[in-house]
């Protein structure tokens, strides 16, 4: 005698499926990172393009100035990373809606070399800043360099 | 088809017309689909803005004089008003992406998500009035 499954009995027994749910936490990051991006974008866009002369203020001092506090450059760290791979996860997602095929691989490697590479040279640029560097034009210096005409 | 509509038409004095767009979808035309749009138009542009900016912030490892030349770019008129345009592009993003997080999260988010397009366009509206005189200001009056 052969029995029938209860109506709307999984496929696969759902305490065999133990695979991450990739896709599960990459939504899941989205909206996590996005009301962080929403805090560190919009302080960062206040700070450089509100606050002072906007633009106009942004040279090498200022951005010296402003990651010789430990506080900037842990804000300016955390966006490059949230940032680049909410917005990597999000073009794989579009990329997902609309191409298929060899097209398809190609694009998403290219969005996934473009943040890996982005966020390695973006993370050195911070790690290995140097607000003061020898020879350069003592006029573009920030303030607190020795070699600083300001 | 048509002639039977005519017909009927004559017989009741009123003509059955098509649907002028596709009906019975709940997104199709409306808010809910506009606001889909444009998180994608604006997210896709701000990718391509993110990938020049971290490009151009790593000039300074290189020297002073080579970031200096390339962010004065940013100074100019016409980027000056590309600063408006990327700022309305990430202030709808992020609105938005609040509203999606509501309708996802909060019990009543699905229900309200029309009211919280709209109240996405005013507080995004706000934001830009706050925003595009100064920004006005400093490009066009704020010297060198």
């Amino acid at each position: 005698m052969t029995t029938i499954d209860a109506p709307r009995t999984p496929h696969t027994p759902v305490t065999k499926n133990r695979r991450v749910n990739w896709e599960k936490w990459g939504w899941l990051y989205m909206r996590a990172s996005g009301i962080l991006l929403v805090v560190l974008i919009f302080g960062h866009l206040f700070v450089n393009l509100f606050l002072g002369t906007g633009v106009k203020q942004v040279d090498f001092a200022f951005v010296a100035g402003k990651w010789a506090s430990p506080f900037w450059q842990v804000w300016d760290v955390l966006m490059l990373w949230l940032a680049l791979i909410h917005g990597g996860n999000g073009m794989r997602t579009i990329i997902n809606d609309y191409a298929h095929g060899r097209p398809r691989q190609v694009m998403l490697g290219l969005v996934f070399a473009a943040v890996a590479i982005l966020i390695v040279l973006g993370t050195l640029t911070l790690v290995a800043f140097d607000p003061c560097p020898t020879g350069a034009d003592p006029s573009l210096l920030p303030s607190f360099c020795p070699a600083s005409s300001k | 088809m048509s002639s039977q509509v005519a017909r009927s038409g004559a017989a009741t004095s009123t003509k059955i017309r098509g649907p002028k767009r596709p009906a019975g979808t709940l997104y199709r035309g409306r808010e809910g689909m506009w606001s889909w749009v444009l998180h994608r138009i604006t997210g896709v542009a701000i990718f391509f803005f993110l990938l020049v900016h971290v490009l151009d912030t790593a000039l300074v490892r290189l020297s002073p004089e080579a970031y200096n030349s390339v962010i004065n770019a940013y100074k100019t008129p016409l980027l000056g008003l590309g600063e408006i345009a990327l700022v309305a592009a990430i202030g709808l993003h992020a609105l938005n992406g609040l509203r999606i997080i509501l309708i996802d999260f909060w019990s009543v988010g699905t229900r309200h998500q029309r009211l919280l397009f709209w109240i996405v366009i005013g507080l995004w509206i706000v934001l830009l009035a706050g925003f595009v005189p100064r920004q006005i200001m400093h490009i066009f009056f704020g010297g060198a």
